[in-house]
């Protein structure tokens, strides 16, 4: 059978304390660098809208993320619910649609009619980033793996035979899933 | 019996690659600006894109045609023109054209390219569909919805010239080519700037009950209760107060979905199957071509297509064979 991300991550996570994120920023800053190398055709495709402050809010997750793709200097930056920045364009969702999405298995406008993913603000902006990042043939477990060097390439051959260990957490996972609103965050 | 040929949408080169794997007879596409009727952020292709595009579908036997189905502006109909030359260049296999100025410069220009009529040019009677074939050379017509399954097998009966029909994806308001209502909102349109309901324009707010409102300009266009299904941002399919009831006075978010109707399409006469979608993703064109491919193949076989539920991916969740089985006067 083959892998389900669940819906959503359990409740309980996005009540979890915010993690240390002195800690997360610079590998959030090496993904974004490595998602220029990779696919740098997904930052051309999106043009002016690089310079766009994105808020990424996965509403299952304690973090929301303000993601820069500007090719000059790409930010993806963390932040803790209580201290969201001002952002021009805002993607709400849980966090295994806001992946699937990412991944090209799920489509944005079906999300957005069954109301699991929202936007708000700069909707142009929103639609050019979902464009270029559908263009970009973009796998985030490679990306992940990428990230991590030699125990990247570990990870990425123990994939196979982890999935179906996945597959079950997974499937608990939905079982146990709640509900999260959306980041308050200030709209620039 | 040959199968009819399954035309399907392609925003982007990653969406194309996608629909050709999954087994689109032909793919349809647009260049990265205001000449398509699909001119949205983050779409259409490069020249350089589309030369890929023609080689990596070509090397796979399909075909790639290209929508050049705006109408072109006075004092600035290089750009179409340009789009024409290009595309002919690149060795697309057919260009689908709305604009009649653009049509004669295409006919007169390249006589040997193939020429489709766009669904923009709202041709829908014999004697319309006629004048183009016999002034310009036309092969296909894509019909618009706005004809009954019978009236389509007239027309057939009485023109010489392919039709292609749309079988899936969202709708418009049966005045393709015509319609003023995203102009009066935002004064932009999909006749002559390729967008309908320009994203620039639309906002969306959710409200602390969980209501989401869509705005398109200065209109507030629908609310939502929490959890109900959504639909696009555009006017017709808008819900509005009148006559001291809310509802929705044009037509409801629904998709097209005729896949039930192949057969009695094929015994009307028609060539083409037509998927609407340049705006969507690949996980849709994925999903929509490769269900199709199967009923389009099926039908040709005699077998059974087996579960064909695309329901999800439909606008507002909801589907309608629209104006092809016609309940309404």
């Amino acid at each position: 059978m083959p892998f389900r991300l669940p819906d959503r991550a359990p409740h309980f996570v996005r009540r979890l304390p915010t993690p240390p994120l002195g800690l997360l920023r610079p590998v959030f800053q090496q993904l974004m660098a490595g998602l220029l190398r990779r696919h740098p055709e997904m930052f051309d495709r999106l043009g002016e809208y690089g310079r766009v402050n994105f808020l990424i809010d996965p509403v299952d997750l304690p973090v929301v993320f303000i993601m820069r793709p500007d090719p000059e200097t790409p930010l993806l930056i963390p932040y803790g619910r209580d201290a969201v920045p001002e952002w021009s364009a805002a993607v709400r969702g849980p966090l295994p649609r806001l992946i699937s999405m990412v991944n090209g298995r799920e489509d944005g406008d079906a999300l957005f009619f069954s109301r699991d993913i929202v936007i708000e603000g700069d909707t142009e902006a929103v639609l050019a980033l979902r464009n270029a990042i559908d263009d970009a043939d973009i796998d985030l477990f490679e990306e992940v793996t990428a990230l991590l060097g030699p125990f990247g390439r570990i990870l990425a051959s123990l994939h196979g035979r982890v999935g179906p260990l996945f597959g079950r957490a997974a499937a608990i996972m939905r079982r146990g899933a709640g509900t999260g609103g959306p980041a308050e965050g200030r709209k620039a | 019996m040959s199968a009819m040929e399954l035309v399907c949408p392609a925003g982007t080169p990653s969406a194309l690659r996608e629909a050709v794997e999954a087994g689109a007879h032909a793919v349809y596409c647009g260049f990265r600006d205001e000449t398509n009727a699909r001119n949205f952020p983050g779409l259409n292709f490069s020249r350089k894109e589309l030369e890929e595009a023609v080689a990596f579908a070509h090397d796979r036997g399909a075909k790639v045609l290209v929508a050049i189905n705006t109408f072109a502006q006075a004092g600035r109909t290089k750009l179409w023109k340009q789009a024409v030359d290009d595309a002919v260049s690149i060795g697309v296999d057919a260009l689908i054209l709305a604009d009649m100025g653009i049509i004669d410069y295409a006919a007169s220009r390249h006589p040997d390219q193939r020429l489709h009529l766009s669904v923009q040019a709202s041709a829908s009677s014999p004697e319309a569909i006629e004048f183009y074939v016999r002034e310009f050379g036309i092969r296909r017509v894509v019909l618009p919805r706005v004809l009954t399954l019978p009236e389509i097998r007239a027309l057939n009966d009485e023109i010489d010239c392919e039709t292609e029909v749309f079988v899936y994806g969202g709708l418009c308001v049966m005045a393709e080519g015509r319609c003023l209502l995203s102009s009066y909102a935002t004064g932009k349109s999909p006749n002559m700037t390729g967008v309908c309901s320009p994203p620039s324009h639309v906002a969306y707010r959710e409200e602390d009950d969980g209501e989401m409102v869509s705005r398109l300009g200065a209109f507030t266009i629908n609310r939502f209760a929490p959890g109900e299904k959504a639909g696009y941002p555009t006017l017709c399919k808008g819900r509005f107060e009148t006559g001291g009831r809310t509802f929705y006075v044009f037509e409801e978010p629904t998709s097209l979905n005729a896949v039930d109707m192949l057969k009695e399409f094929r015994d009307a006469g028609v060539t083409a199957l037509k998927i609407e979608g340049r705006q969507r993703s690949k996980a849709y064109v994925r999903q929509v071509v490769g269900d199709f491919r199967r009923a389009v193949d099926a039908l040709a076989s005699g077998a059974d297509a087996g579960d064909l539920s695309l329901t999800s991916l439909s606008e507002g969740t909801r589907e309608t064979q629209g104006v092809y089985r016609k309940t309404w006067r």
